[in-house]
């Protein structure tokens, strides 16, 4: 992992509104020289419009934004020789081959013939693309055209990476060599910013995540921090026959360390700073008349700090990933 | 030299993509042909009556080269979003549109040529100015180009920058002097012809070819000039004005 230096990207009271809509609402936040930063929220949170800002293809209302220690809030030109844009959708030229792509996203950063030429054929065989350099991008299929896109976006070497929900309808594999790659690139030294609306993809690359809703960061912190406080915890998830409303107090009183919970759909969720022992808890509610049918240790996450800081459901996120198609980074 | 190398590749591809396409190709030698065939036979005059229409054909294949490609690949690009990522490069805005037009230019420059070619086994141009013609046609594909731009950038959808087009390019067929001179028009409609930037560029034609312009060809190329500078301005402000 390596050692972070100064800030490389500085942005303060980042402000934008589309008409009524304030999409970006007095963000602050730096990334450090060679750190993986996340941008976690829903879709409409925001990530897009921070990234278009950062990158210049949007002009903030108010807020300064320094790449590299330039002032680019008024100038965006003046930085983005240093910045490699990965967005959301993959907009390459349909009429060109994967080769002529990647070549002439290069010229654009004014690469020479033989460095693109090399770097456009590496790139190829990084993502598994040789064999399909020679066809037109408009022949390729979602995930093709997808890595394609990324590789098209760090063609020129550049130091700081934006990365606009990388993984976003692509297919299991596609997105796990996706997130293989980015955590090369990050070994290497290059300074990542990502954002996602997939918890598990932000839990498993970044080193440090904000949290946006409705254009306002709501917390940022080191992923280890973050997931500090839930991680000591030990819970379980039952699933019952019937309701215990009626039990909580009793049940309070018979297992006072534990704490619990109960889900309208016949779930019972107990939690505890000790080891749960389950065989007196079943019985406890056995005698009472409500059957256990399974039991089913919850491992703490990401998920459950996210949940609790935004107040936004888990279930909406997931929701937004099936419906975007994706590989997301579900449980691998 | 960085710029440079994005500028060059930016012309390149879009020549390649664009210009030299079959379908874009044929559009440069059929309309003009068949514009010239049109007007001849509405002329009912012989051969002779070649020199009077050259202008107004060469300038036909002028407009039409350059505005038709230029004004619907910025929009589609625009629409699919690679024209993001020449946004996203470090090249001066001003260099970027200059690279994104100079293909339309070329092409600007280039067609006329086909109805020159065809009339000079027609007719006799041994009395055409040259050193007049060259830099009227290069003026005329500029400001025609910048037309396009200033069309691709103010519109969202493809079919807004077909219709768009032909909302200015018709009217200039009929206004400009191109095969009708400005003198035979109603005298309401003339101010609206000296405010097209064509008229200034035929006038230089028909100047050259056959000696019959109204205006000091000096005031042609200065108003033309300005034509192309005003439009090229108006356009990079518009698309500034797009990254909001």
């Amino acid at each position: 992992m390596p050692s972070h230096k100064s800030a490389i990207i500085e942005v303060a009271g980042l402000t934008k509104r589309y008409g009524e809509v304030l999409a970006v609402d007095g963000i602050s936040f730096d990334v450090s020289e060679g750190e993986l930063f996340g941008f976690l929220g829903p879709n409409g949170a925001g990530k897009t419009t921070t990234i278009n800002l950062l990158t210049g293809l949007a002009r903030p209302d108010r807020g300064t934004i320094r790449i590299g220690g330039i002032d680019c809030t008024r100038n965006p030109k003046a930085g983005q020789h240093l910045v490699g844009t990965v967005p959301d959708e993959s907009n390459l030229y349909p009429e060109l081959t994967g080769y002529e792509n990647l070549s002439f996203c290069a010229a654009l950063y004014g690469v020479p013939k033989q460095r693109r030429q090399r770097r456009a054929r590496e790139l190829l065989d990084v993502f598994g693309l040789t064999a399909a350099a020679d066809r037109k991008f408009e022949t390729y299929s979602k995930g093709m055209k997808r890595k394609l896109t990324f590789a098209a976006g760090i063609i020129h070497e550049p130091p700081i990476l934006f990365l606009d929900e990388p993984t976003t309808g692509i297919d299991v594999a596609s997105a796990r060599q996706v997130r293989q790659i980015v955590s090369d690139l990050h070994s290497q030294g290059i300074t990542i910013f990502l954002t996602t609306h997939y918890i598990e993809e932000a839990e498993r690359l970044c080193e440090r995540i904000a949290f946006i809703v409705n254009g306002r960061i709501v917390r940022s912190e080191r992923t280890a921090d973050l997931l500090q406080p839930v991680q000591g915890k030990n819970v379980l998830r039952l699933f019952i026959s019937d309701s215990v409303a009626n039990l909580f107090q009793d049940m309070s009183t018979a297992f006072p360390r534990y704490e619990f919970q109960s889900a309208s759909d016949g779930q019972l969720w107990v939690e505890s700073a000790d080891p749960i022992n389950l065989a007196p808890l079943i019985r406890f509610l056995e005698e009472r008349g409500i059957q256990v049918s399974e039991a089913r240790r919850h491992l703490p996450s990401l998920e459950d700090v996210f949940v609790e800081v935004t107040g936004i459901e888990a279930d909406l996120m997931k929701r937004e990933r099936e419906k975007s198609g994706g590989g997301g980074a579900g449980r691998q | 030299m960085k710029h440079w190398i994005a500028f060059w590749s930016i012309f390149l591809k879009d020549v390649r993509s664009y210009y030299l396409k079959p379908p874009n190709i044929s559009w440069g030698i059929i309309f003009p042909l068949a514009w010239t065939g049109m007007f001849f036979i509405r002329a009912g005059r012989g051969l002779e009556s070649i020199p009077d229409l050259l202008p107004g054909v060469m300038t036909i294949a002028i407009l039409f080269g350059t505005t038709s490609v230029l004004a619907v690949t910025i929009t589609f690009e625009k629409r699919q979003r690679s024209f993001d990522r020449l946004l996203l490069a470090p090249i001066p805005l001003d260099l970027l549109m200059l690279a994104k037009t100079s293909g339309a230019i070329l092409f600007g420059i280039v067609s006329p040529f086909v109805p020159i070619l065809i009339a000079s086994f027609l007719a006799d141009l041994s009395g055409v100015a040259w050193s007049l013609v060259i830099p009227a046609i290069f003026l005329i594909s500029v400001v025609s180009t910048f037309l396009g731009l200033f069309i691709a950038v103010s519109v969202s959808q493809v079919f807004e920058a077909q219709t768009f087009s032909n909302f200015f390019r018709f009217p200039m067929i009929f206004l400009s002097g191109l095969f009708i001179p400005i003198a035979a028009l109603p005298a309401f409609i003339r101010p609206l012809s000296y405010a097209l930037p064509l008229t200034y560029g035929v006038d230089i034609l028909h100047g050259a070819v056959h000696g019959g312009n109204i205006m000091p060809v000096a005031l042609d190329f200065l108003v033309l000039g300005a034509f192309c500078v005003g439009l090229f301005m108006f356009s990079l402000k518009k698309v500034k004005s797009a990254i909001h």
